[in-house]
């Protein structure tokens, strides 16, 4: 009886063979069907919150100050602006420190022990649950000046954004080949200028991107606010007192009894979504288009 | 082993050895490049002419785990040991790479980058500067209008000449060249291997590649490399007509290699 | 020729000028200031871990000194009779985390195994981008939703049906008693669940591609199925990465505050073990209670919770970044 070759035919009438087609299909059916889990909840979120929260934008909202319970009409004006402000003096504090961290990691601290740990340290302060974060502010500062105020608020943003622009440089300028700096070094330029006008020149397009998903991450963040910058029922722009933002805000009104505060609240989550979004897509196309 | 030249000698490397960690890339080096001539070397992959090239201009430094020990001699001094500022060194001795490398700026500033970094120019002197650069590494006519372009707007051979012409602004006294054309098509290849005879007339040039048929070109002497020894050296004709060694007949032959 | 040829004489000499030694000095001194400054910008990231830690410590205290390790196990929050214990919290945390994993792996593994192996080319980039956008999503929305849109529908379509089914049974039954209204750690599990599927998913379909080709093709080519090959080869291959990336996913559940708090209800009672039970983590804890807290063993207990949090996703990160490290070295990539 040979056992090359075995027959086809043979084969398939074997209980084990049909066994592990049987079992082969359950499990790629359950892939498939883990695949449309996932797309099933993203789909619902997003139609969920254009539903409930597109509704209630109107002028009004971007114009108007947060009004108080049960009293109709409103907007979310200060809330807006507030997280505006934070966000960008929270990314602009943010953003140089992690970009020479980033750059120390790639071109200086590849093989020292501070460019190890340091690595290390900030893989993990980046996905560290960012209420600690706000917990850490708040005794710095907060504690300190005996009030809640925006530049709390915009020093939590901030060291939430570093360790994500640090990731990101070191990522980028390691794409960068050796030979375009070999070839700077060569014509005898100092390391300063080789990273400067040559290496992060040429990362720049990804050093952007990393940016544009730090602002995008803390555009959204709300517990490191929460005992930082607090919120503010009307409008200032005053950073030693509490300031207004968009997620607080949010969390206040929704969880709040209050029709008019809940419409609000889906409104400002529309808007957050949006935002989100739209710098997340802008952050890839922007990457994509640097071949 | 004697690779001694008849022409007055810019470059010399004495007893030279060299180390990736532990490994022991280089073994015992001992040669002349003549001046305003062009050496070539030649030798199966890892055989260690890329290495030698990099020790010349100190480009090794840049990795902590790369060193060398013993001389190399440029106009009488040891570069290796000089307390001089390796970027000076370096932009005595120029080099270019296996991959066109043209920097994220305007073609004009890819050439006035190396300028900018030791001279201070009006911008009259610098306008010519890149002129005389772009020339001598015939590229001028092809992109005189378009000089602030992006130096990747170009093609690949293109770009290596713009390369070439970037080593060329600051006034090199030696061109290393590390396996140029190999990333080019042919008909850029020749354009560069026309380039390096006439270079050779102002600087020295030094040139690594594993086309055979290309040393016995463009090279006045050889070199044959094997596994980190310089096995023969001499006047290009006698190598290619007439080896000395075996070794060298069998790679030239590509009895093996 | 020779016109230029004496001109780059000329001016060989003149590079030894005193412009150049000006220009080599300021390069010198250019290296050192901008080194100087990128190694003070690492130090900074450094410092600020050892700055949370030391911060937390000291904020907590008083709650340290007063309750001691006992507070990990009492399960008791008074503050009117300033009597903390931290085990509600602990215990809400720890198991809406567990509820999380024990949902997520198993579909982030279906979706990585989809993407690498079902997936039609042209289609892996965009879903892909769908599951990373799942990411992005700020936790607020989901705990909006999740209270608003979510948990009715969960109370009316899950908890009723699963309470009349199981609620008399033994054991199983305590589960599901509790009021069904779509509040508790079961709906915050399933939440935190949905949050964290992109994360796990991303570095179990990164690992699972980098698996060599050579390898799977080894596997079919004595005749595995797709399922045998991912199960029987690819896994065991990258089961350090794996472990590694649902560990990441477990310090993101732990750390998660605001798709928490919305839906876990705020009670800081632990009666039972019902899954339905409204009940509290750490971090809704600290969100609903700490802006209005009065200084003193109450402050200082929620920051002590705060520095348990840390500790505990410190540790599980860390060991998920160890196992990711083991992972990278083994494959011989150095990045």
């Amino acid at each position: 009886m040979s056992a090359i070759g075995l027959n086809r035919a043979v084969v398939d009438r074997v209980p084990m063979h049909r066994r592990r087609k049987l079992v082969n299909v359950i499990a790629l059916s359950l892939s498939l069907a883990a695949m449309a889990f996932g797309l099933f909840w993203l789909l619902w979120i997003l139609f969920e919150t254009v539903r409930l929260g597109a509704g209630g934008i109107a002028f009004a909202t971007f114009v108007q100050s947060t009004p108080a319970p049960n009293v109709e009409g409103g907007g979310l004006a200060n809330a807006i602006v507030g997280s505006v402000v934070m966000v960008l003096l929270g990314t602009g504090i943010g953003t140089p420190i992690g970009i020479l961290a980033g750059i120390y990691l790639a071109e200086y601290g590849r093989n020292t022990w501070l460019g190890h740990i340091t690595r290390f340290i900030n893989d993990i302060l980046l996905s560290a649950p960012s209420i600690v974060i706000g917990l850490f502010v708040y005794t710095i500062i907060v504690a300190r000046t005996r009030s809640f105020s925006g530049f709390a608020g915009v020093i939590a943003l901030a060291l939430i954004v570093i360790p994500v622009v640090v990731r990101t440089t070191e990522n980028m300028l390691q794409l960068i080949p050796n030979a375009l700096r070999e070839a700077a070094f060569a014509l005898g330029a100092p390391k300063w200028i080789v990273i400067r006008s040559v290496t992060l020149r040429a990362a720049v397009a990804g050093v952007v991107t990393g940016v544009l998903l730090a602002v995008a991450r803390i555009a959204g963040e709300t517990a490191p606010l929460l005992f930082t910058a607090l919120s503010n029922q009307f409008f200032s722009l005053d950073l030693r007192s509490p300031m207004a933002n968009l997620p607080v805000t949010i969390f206040k009104f929704a969880m709040s009894p209050f029709a008019n505060w809940q419409h609000l609240a889906w409104a400002g989550v529309f808007i957050i979504t949006l935002g989100v979004l739209a710098l997340n897509v802008a952050a890839r196309v922007l990457f994509r288009k640097r071949d | 082993m004697d690779a001694k030249v008849a022409v007055p000698s810019k470059l010399q490397a004495r007893n030279l050895n060299f180390y990736y960690g532990k490994f022991h890339a280089l073994k015992n080096i001992n040669l002349d490049i003549a001046e305003k001539r062009v050496t070539a070397f030649i030798g199966p992959s890892g055989c260690g002419k890329s290495t030698l090239l990099r020790v010349f201009n100190r480009m090794f430094e840049l990795y902590p785990e790369q060193r060398a020990e013993g001389e190399i001699v440029i106009d009488g001094e040891d570069i290796l040991k000089s307390k001089e500022d390796v970027a000076l060194v370096r932009a005595k001795i120029g080099m270019i790479f296996q991959k066109p490398t043209p920097f994220p700026m305007s073609i004009y500033d890819n050439i006035a980058f190396g300028v900018r970094l030791f001279e201070r120019l009006t911008r009259a002197q610098m306008d010519e500067r890149v002129e005389w650069a772009l020339r001598k590494a015939a590229l001028w006519n092809e992109v005189k209008d378009k000089l602030q372009q992006s130096g990747t707007s170009l093609s690949g051979g293109q770009q290596q000449r713009l390369c070439i012409a970037r080593g060329i602004a600051v006034r090199p006294e030696v061109i290393l060249l590390d396996e140029p054309c190999s990333a080019l098509d042919p008909i850029s290849t020749s354009k560069i291997e026309e380039l390096i005879e006439e270079l050779k007339a102002d600087f020295t040039v030094a040139i690594v590649t594993h086309n055979m048929q290309q040393a016995a070109r463009v090279s006045d002497y050889t070199a044959y490399m094997y596994l980190g020894e310089m096995i023969e050296f001499g006047e290009t004709d006698q190598i290619f007509i007439k080896p000395a060694r075996k070794e060298t007949e069998d790679y030239i032959t590509g009895r093996f290699g | 020729m020779t016109a230029t040829m004496t001109t780059t004489t000329i001016q060989s000499e003149a590079m030894q000028s005193p412009q150049q030694a000006l220009r080599r000095r300021s390069g010198q001194v250019g290296d050192l200031i901008f080194a100087g400054v990128a190694r003070l910008a690492a130090v900074i990231t450094l410092a600020l871990l050892v700055a949370i830690i030391v911060s937390l410590v000291a904020g907590a205290w008083p709650s340290i000194k007063h309750f001691g390790l006992a507070f990990l196990w009492t399960a008791e929050w008074d503050p009117v009779q300033q009597k903390f214990g931290g085990l509600i919290m602990i215990y809400g945390t720890l198991m809406t985390s567990l509820i999380a994993l024990l949902i997520a792996v198993p579909v982030s593994f279906g979706i990585a195994l989809f993407l690498t192996e079902l997936s039609p080319r042209w289609l892996k980039r965009p879903l892909g981008t769908a599951i990373e956008l799942l990411a992005a999503v700020p936790s607020i929305v989901y705990g909006m939703w999740g209270l608003l849109v979510f948990s009715p529908i969960l109370a009316e379509f899950v908890q009723q049906p699963l309470q009349n089914a199981f609620g008399s049974a033994p054991f199983v039954g305590q589960l599901f008693s509790g009021p069904p209204v779509g509040i508790g750690i079961l709906s915050a599990g399933i939440i935190l669940a949905i949050m964290i599927i992109p994360f796990i998913a991303a570095v179990m379909r990164d690992v699972f591609e980098v698996t060599p080709a050579m390898l799977k093709e080894s596997a079919y080519g004595v005749g595995a199925t797709t399922w045998e090959v991912v199960w029987k080869v690819v896994l065991p291959y990258t089961k350090t990465g794996v472990i590694g990336g649902i560990m990441l996913g477990l310090g993101r559940a732990l750390g998660e505050t605001m798709a928490v708090t919305f839906v876990i209800g705020n009670f800081n009672q632990l009666s039972s073990l019902s899954l339905f039970e409204a009940a509290n983590s750490i971090t809704s804890a600290l969100a609903n209670e700490f802006a209005e807290a009065s200084p003193g063993l109450h402050e200082a207990s929620l920051i002590y919770l705060g520095l348990l949090l840390f500790f505990i996703t410190f540790v599980v990160l860390a060991l998920s970044k160890l196992l990711l490290l083991r992972l990278q070295r083994s494959e011989g990539k150095r990045t």
